[in-house]
């Protein structure tokens, strides 16, 4: 099946070519950050985590949504998600391979990571984290690939299968969960440290992954004769219409809990974040912008009317996906760090180099999702013709 | 008959990459590294262990120090003739071998090892910097 | 399946291979290792203590100037750099004011001599600590010997998981090669190098020689150092007779560090 990844025309050849020189840049500078060290970023002694870790974490969720067309679809008999599931699994691949790739290039270290697996330390959040991730990706890998493969010769796919699609529904869930538990189990950050984290990543996920989604399905319509169909994008469109009401709602939650008790550790981070603190705001716009595109985001997946229409889906899905990028990444992150334990101010803007890795990774993971989406859409067309 | 001339050629460049360093330096091979001991090392005639098994196993060795010294807090190391020694690289191995670029290094270059030792460790400890 | 029993008898066979190859490598093995073994053990000079603990005497200390010493007696002997970049500044130890040292002790009237005091600060040790339940390698893991929390520096990936795990922020991460900035390199020490994360250790090096700790030595008696869990020790003697805080008790890391306000 591989095969169909390389058969396209060119419109996909300069795609993949332009993915490429894109990937070549990040690759080049990630060669000078191993030369130099981790200080060609902007990260620092007090925020120690940054854009990397940042887009690692929301990449983590938009795998976890991968699992929101598997479940209604094997769990529930929703018939009409059998057209997509694959296209679930596959973006679920990509991302968890960029989520891999993005914690490689932020270690001080990376040629030891080996020490993970000759070390086991199973009081540690990250080895578990370690884990589950290449246990998705294995489980992902070995389900849409045979489920494809069994749909393209026109067979049912191997039973054995069935208890590993079973197993992937929780490993989603999980995914997220243990990840959202590396933050909400640190004692010295106030932040983080709050039970609902987990659910708020969960909701930013099942937000933020099948937005992706959507938009992936109008840009196959366009680009090829598989349509995903109508109904299945709409029924993605309401997980994301609820998904966001629920993440925003959450947020609330925090809010309510750190102004109402008026605790001055609980505030401050909110209060830098949206207000600044000690004359530092550089986020400010960011994090106002990241809620307006929320709420402009329910406001238009929740509205029938604005919905239904596909174009203005798209957009209601690309400003939902930047929302929960901009909230469950950097907001998240920097949020966790600033102010530092013993209250002071030192803010972390990400540098020009940073960002170039960063797009090199991003650039790796959808060449890989055009790749594996390709190949689905091909054997698609194949088997209606 | 395209096909054999194709392939009998690139066998052919094949083998000459492949055994370039053969035929390359041929009648000239590299010689054994020749290690100077410093007067210190000469006088103390014995190592912390015999030297075949030091040529053998000195990097095992400092990993069973480094886990000593680090993990557990045990700093001296009796050698089975009885002899104790403070278990550190910068300041016994190199106690006595000063001369790294003359002992370490020799076969380290021969064998094309590269340590990064020295990135942390200090690899002149008897030089002021 | 129609072979069952044939599949259970290979599947014996196998495990049976599998389980009894490694022993009977290590019965082969061990003909060679048949020498006089090498022990190791103890410096007789050295110290020992159940969880090394400090107490500070803030009482003793006037200005920020008056804990440079301190701060530069450390970082002499244990090659801290001095970085340019304020971002990739390290520092084992250091003096802050009671604000930030007490963030959880928010006070808007304060004892005006207690607000004017400088305030050292370095890892705590914990006796709970968060940063080695974080670390994926147990590159920084608490001593059993004697409670130092210690680095492993050729362990360590650099994933600075422990730094955000820390309450106190006393850890600090190598951004780039730390070698040109130290203004004097000690060579009984190693530096560290580029991509792994440090902090204090409790002078592991000078105990295990029968020396207190550099701050200690040059602190001129505001720093106690001992075995917390010696009842007849210094810093059980303060602890006993002084009123002591700790910072962010609230957290439950126990920290080792106590300060006599």
């Amino acid at each position: 099946m591989l095969e169909l990844a390389i058969k396209g025309g060119k419109k996909y050849y300069g795609w993949m070519t332009l993915l490429v020189i894109v990937i070549g840049i990040g690759f080049l500078t990630y060669l000078k950050q191993l030369d130099f060290g981790l200080g060609i970023t902007g990260m620092s002694r007090d925020v120690s985590w940054g854009f990397y870790i940042a887009n690692f974490t929301f990449l983590v969720g938009v795998a976890a949504g991968g699992v929101m067309v598997v479940l209604p679809y094997y769990l529930h008999d929703y018939k009409a998600f059998g057209k997509v599931t694959i296209l679930g699994e596959f973006l679920a691949i990509s991302a968890v391979i960029m989520c891999i790739t993005f914690i490689l290039v932020d270690l001080g270290q990376p040629m030891r990571v080996f020490n993970v697996f000759l070390y086991p330390s199973p009081r540690s959040v990250l080895f578990y984290d370690t884990i589950v991730l290449q246990g998705y990706l294995l489980l992902n890998l070995v389900i849409g690939w045979n489920v494809l493969e069994a749909e393209r010769n026109g067979v049912h796919y191997q039973r054995w299968l069935k208890p590993l699609i079973y197993l992937s529904i929780p490993w989603a869930i999980s995914i997220h969960t243990v990840t959202a538990y590396l933050y909400s189990g640190l004692p010295g950050r106030g932040f983080w440290l709050t039970a609902i984290l987990a659910p708020r990543f969960l909701a930013s996920a099942f937000a933020s992954g099948p937005a992706l989604l959507v938009l992936l399905c109008l840009i196959i319509r366009r680009v090829s004769s598989f349509d995903p169909g109508r109904e299945q994008i709409q029924s993605l469109a309401k997980i994301v219409a609820y998904a966001i009401c629920v993440n925003v709602f959450f947020f609330l939650c925090e809010v309510f809990v750190a102004f109402y008790s008026q605790i001055p550790g609980h505030m401050d981070h909110i209060k830098y974040l949206f207000f600044g603190l000690h004359g530092h705001a550089a986020y400010v716009p960011w994090m106002w912008a990241s809620i307006s595109l929320m709420v402009i985001g329910i406001i238009l997946t929740v509205v029938p009317f604005t919905r239904k229409n596909e174009g203005v889906l798209a957009v209601a899905c690309v400003v939902i996906f930047l929302g929960t990028w901009i909230d469950k990444g950097l907001g998240m992150i920097a949020g966790g760090f600033t102010p530092n334990p013993l209250h002071e101010v030192n803010e972390y803007i990400p540098t020009v180099p940073e960002i170039t890795i960063a797009l090199g990774v991003w650039a790796m993971g959808f060449l890989i999702l055009t790749a594996l989406f390709k190949i689905a859409v091909s054997v698609k067309e194949e088997i209606r013709d | 008959m395209n096909n054999k001339t194709l392939i009998i050629t690139g066998l052919v460049i094949f083998l000459i990459i492949v055994l370039f360093p053969f035929w390359y330096m041929r009648g000239k091979a590299a010689p054994m590294p020749e290690l100077v001991l410093t007067p210190k090392a000469k006088a103390a005639q014995k190592c912390v262990r015999a030297t075949e098994y030091m040529k053998a196993e000195h990097m095992h060795l400092l990993d069973v120090w480094r886990e000593s010294v680090v993990r557990e807090g045990k700093r001296i190391y009796v050698n089975p003739q009885g002899k104790d020694f403070n278990m550190s690289l910068s300041n016994t191995f190199l106690d006595c071998h000063s001369n790294a670029a003359e002992f370490c290094d020799r076969c380290h270059n021969y064998a094309s090892v590269r340590p990064y030792c020295w990135s942390c460790h200090i690899e002149n400890p008897k030089e002021k910097t | 399946m129609d072979s069952s029993r044939r599949r259970i008898l290979q599947l014996l066979g196998v495990s049976a291979l599998a389980l009894t190859t490694k022993p009977v490598f290590n019965a082969f093995a061990e003909e060679e290792a048949a020498e006089a073994e090498a022990v190791i053990k103890t410096g007789p000079k050295s110290l020992k203590a159940k969880q090394w603990a400090m107490v500070i005497d803030t009482r003793k200390f006037e200005s920020e100037a008056d804990l440079e010493p301190l701060a530069e007696a450390c970082h002499k002997i244990h090659n801290v750099p001095h970085m340019q970049n304020k971002r990739h500044e390290i520092k084992w130890i250091w003096g802050t004011h009671y604000h930030n040292a007490f963030p959880d002790k928010e006070a808007k009237f304060l004892a005006q001599e207690v607000e004017d005091r400088p305030y050292l600060v370095l890892c705590n040790h914990c006796e709970n600590p968060p940063c080695c339940r974080a670390c994926p390698t147990q590159a920084t893991f608490k001593r059993e010997s004697d409670g130092i929390v210690m680095m492993d520096f050729h362990r360590c990936i650099g994933c600075r998981f422990c730094m955000a795990a820390c309450p106190f922020g006393a850890r600090s991460f190598n951004y780039r090669d730390p070698r040109p900035f130290i203004p004097e390199i000690n060579n009984e020490f190693p530096t560290r190098m580029k991509g792994v994360v440090e902090k204090c250790n409790f002078c592991a090096e000078r105990l295990a020689v029968g020396q207190l700790p550099a701050c200690v030595e040059v602190s001129k008696g505001a720093l106690t150092f001992g075995d917390l869990y010696d009842p007849q020790s210094e810093v059980r003697e303060l602890i006993r007779t002084n009123y002591t805080i700790r910072r962010k008790q609230e957290l439950g890391t126990e920290p080792s560090v106590y300060y006599i306000v």
